[in-house]
């Protein structure tokens, strides 16, 4: 159940071209579970940017001198996470959490491969530490544009059984993109369930690879949110139910934790035309 | 579903002004509080109620629901404003079939007040739904949102023509219960707004939802097309708050009794109170639910404190009392007027 909290930022460093926050949480830590997000208010009480941003949780610690507090990874990206990292330490920040469903963990101790693009791996490290509590293998690829943009290597090298990294112009680890290696990775290591975060695209091809060998894949998406608690209607995506019929379904609630052969990734971005409630062919748009 | 318990809205307000009654009538409804939910700010208040009791402001408004499943519009559905946002969400809702049965229920069960918010491609449309909801039973009122295309008349938005908007109220007002109010939902975008809120009064509305959001655009300068998948948008917050305050003075100007809903850019209890003093009998806050899910619960308590401030008692004094403004500083050299506007008594 997700509460809003005042929090304080509690310290502030850069990690590569990323910042990690650390927030006062209270008791917002004790239901937190991997994938979980915040939604973390930009500007004060008087500030024109009105919406919430969203950000994975990365870590949590329940005790400490201040009480429970999460970390998160910002990448500076426009107006709103600007504000955010030019804050600190002391600072007040307005948030809510835990939001969203995390990632599910599975009953028996399997193989996973953990796949991050970018700050998408910010969430894998919660997650790698509970799997491994399960006695499950976790192999984590990382990869990113270029070296600056990985978070997080060291951090997997001490979890992971192997650590594949992938940057694009090759400034560390394997020229390529993670895609490109996970196959590989998967293949060698007998992979039973594939997690994954990061961009839409890399979700997509991770979802498609996973598919390919039969094997189970949950995929955290990031659409645009305007609210995060489900009353808007504006983060949706068209996602096959049990039922088989596809809805456009709210990544804020419902997700952002999807499993990758239901989200109909292609079509994102556009109704699928049998999507339930779908505008009539003649009807045009509404 | 528990209540989070962090924050509560009083811790907010530097002083609980208990003595100040908040009670309103809004179109024959009697509410504990001025303060609703905004149809689609709150889908049907079930995800509102982890962050404050629903059944302590006045009423919740249900996203506009239509007779049938609607999937609406492709992504991107919004984009940020400054001090507002733009939406395009094309109504998406599961139909009034599943609405009753689950969400309704739910309100029912929860002891919230609700105002249910419907809307149609057609003048037919809303009658079905009145018809069906005319078998409910705990609906507190039926908000009209004519803010949508008559697929009729080549996509022309009802709320933009007298006539149609006319006709959607008419069609609500045979098919529903005579004890159920109907607040019709008035668009900003025309050139008269007392026009059509009048049209709306002569077809039967109870009372008057003001407004609805402004059509905007925003084009996306790095891929050099519009923002929004639906090119254009539903502009809301606090940057529309004048034009709304503006909308609900000129149609108290012309019409001195007929209850009004107003919204539009509510942020804090003085913004409540800007509305209230231009003429609205109630409020909704919308947008700002994003930013603060507990904002209606809050800006209840910030207006308590803000009637307490100026001297009210009674929330049901400051309704429409900046009206009065020119009486109050140049008293009326006719005794006679003076009787006439009672509102010349100081709080
Ligand atoms: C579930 C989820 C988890 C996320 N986790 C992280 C994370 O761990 N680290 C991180 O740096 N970023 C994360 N993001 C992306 C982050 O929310 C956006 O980068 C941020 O909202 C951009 O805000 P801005 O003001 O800087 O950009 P602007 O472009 O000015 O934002 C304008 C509006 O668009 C929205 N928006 C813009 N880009 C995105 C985006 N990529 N995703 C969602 N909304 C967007 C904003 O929320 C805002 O409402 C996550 C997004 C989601 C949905
Ligand atoms: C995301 C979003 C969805 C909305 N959906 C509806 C709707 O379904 N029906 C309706 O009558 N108004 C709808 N509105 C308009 C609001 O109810 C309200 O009239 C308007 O946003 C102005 O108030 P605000 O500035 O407080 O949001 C919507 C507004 C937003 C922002
Ligand atoms: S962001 Fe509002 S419903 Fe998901």
């Amino acid at each position: 159940m997700p509460i809003q909290y005042r929090s304080e930022v509690v310290s502030s460093r850069r990690a590569g071209q990323y910042h990690v926050l650390t927030l006062t949480a209270g008791s917002i830590t004790e239901t937190t579970k991997p994938g979980h997000f915040l939604g973390v208010a930009i500007g004060g009480d008087e500030s024109g940017l009105l919406l919430r941003r969203a950000f994975s949780i990365h870590g949590v610690q329940e005790r400490g001198v201040f009480g429970g507090t999460v970390d998160i990874v910002v990448a500076a990206h426009g107006a709103g996470t600007r504000w955010l990292v030019g804050r600190h330490r002391a600072d007040p920040l307005d948030i809510i959490g835990p939001l969203g469903r995390p990632f599910s963990l599975p009953r028996d101790p399997v193989s996973c491969a953990l796949v991050g693009g970018g700050y998408g791996s910010a969430p894998l490290f919660m997650l790698a530490e509970h799997l491994r509590a399960r006695g499950c293998r976790v192999d984590m690829v990382l990869g990113a544009g270029t070296e600056e943009k990985l978070f997080g290597v060291l951090e997997a090298k001490r979890m992971a059984s192997t650590v594949t990294i992938t940057t694009d112009d090759g400034t560390l680890g394997e020229a390529g993109r993670v895609t490109d290696a996970l196959g590989r990775v998967m293949d060698q290591h007998d992979t039973d369930v594939v997690y994954a975060c990061g961009p839409m695209g890399m979700l997509a091809a991770v979802a498609g690879i996973a598919s390919e060998r039969g094997v189970y894949s949950q995929c955290a998406v990031e659409e645009s949110m305007a609210c995060g608690v489900g009353v808007c209607m504006t983060c949706v995506l068209p996602v096959i139910g049990d039922d088989g019929l596809t809805r456009m379904v709210r990544s804020c609630v419902e997700g952002p934790v999807f499993r990758g052969d239901r989200v109909r990734w292609a079509e994102v971005g556009t109704i699928p035309p049998d999507t339930l409630g779908a505008p009539d062919l003649d009807g045009g748009s509404r | 579903m528990t209540r989070a318990v962090v924050r509560p809205a009083e811790a907010l307000a530097p002083q609980v002004h208990d003595e100040v009654d908040m009670s309103t009538h809004l179109a024959g409804l009697d509410l504990p509080s001025p303060v609703l939910t905004a149809s689609g700010c709150a889908a049907a208040g079930r995800e509102l109620d982890q962050f404050f009791d629903l059944t302590r402001i006045g009423a919740v408004v249900t996203k506009s629901i239509m007779p049938e499943p609607r999937s609406g519009r492709a992504t991107p559905r919004m984009a940020e404003t400054p001090s507002g946002m733009l939406n395009s969400i094309g109504l998406q809702g599961p139909g009034i079939a599943s609405f009753i049965e689950r969400d309704l229920a739910w309100l029912h069960q929860r002891g919230a007040r609700a105002v249910v918010s419907i809307a149609g491609d057609t003048v037919d449309d809303y009658a079905r739904l009145a018809k069906i909801l005319r078998m409910q039973e705990g609906i507190s009122a039926i908000e009209v949102n004519i803010s949508c295309p008559n697929v009729e008349d080549r996509g022309k938005v009802f709320a933009c023509d007298a006539g149609s908007s006319s006709a959607v109220i008419q069609a609500v007002r045979r098919n529903t219960d005579s004890r159920v109010p109907i607040l019709a939902k008035l668009s900003p975008d025309v050139t008269d707004i007392t026009t059509i809120a009048l049209a709306c009064v002569r077809a039967g509305a109870d009372g008057l939802s003001v407004i609805n959001t402004l059509l905007g655009m925003v084009i996306d300068t790095d891929r050099l097309r519009p923002a929004l998948a639906g090119v254009t948008g539903g502009l809301s917050g606090p940057a529309i708050r004048p034009v709304a305050v503006r909308c609900v003075w000129q149609i108290r100007q012309v019409m001195p009794e007929v209850p009004i809903l107003g919204m539009g850019g509510i942020r804090t209890g003085l913004d409540a109170l800007q509305f209230v003093l231009a003429g609205a009998n109630a409020v909704s806050v919308g947008t700002m639910v994003f930013n603060d899910p507990s904002a209606p619960l809050r800006v209840h308590h910030e207006l308590q404190t803000a009637l307490a401030e100026r001297g009210f008692t009674r929330l049901i004094d400051a309704i429409s009392y900046a009206h009065g403004y020119l009486d109050r500083e140049h008293p009326a050299s006719d005794p006679v007027e003076d009787d006439v506007e009672a509102a010349t008594e100081e709080p």
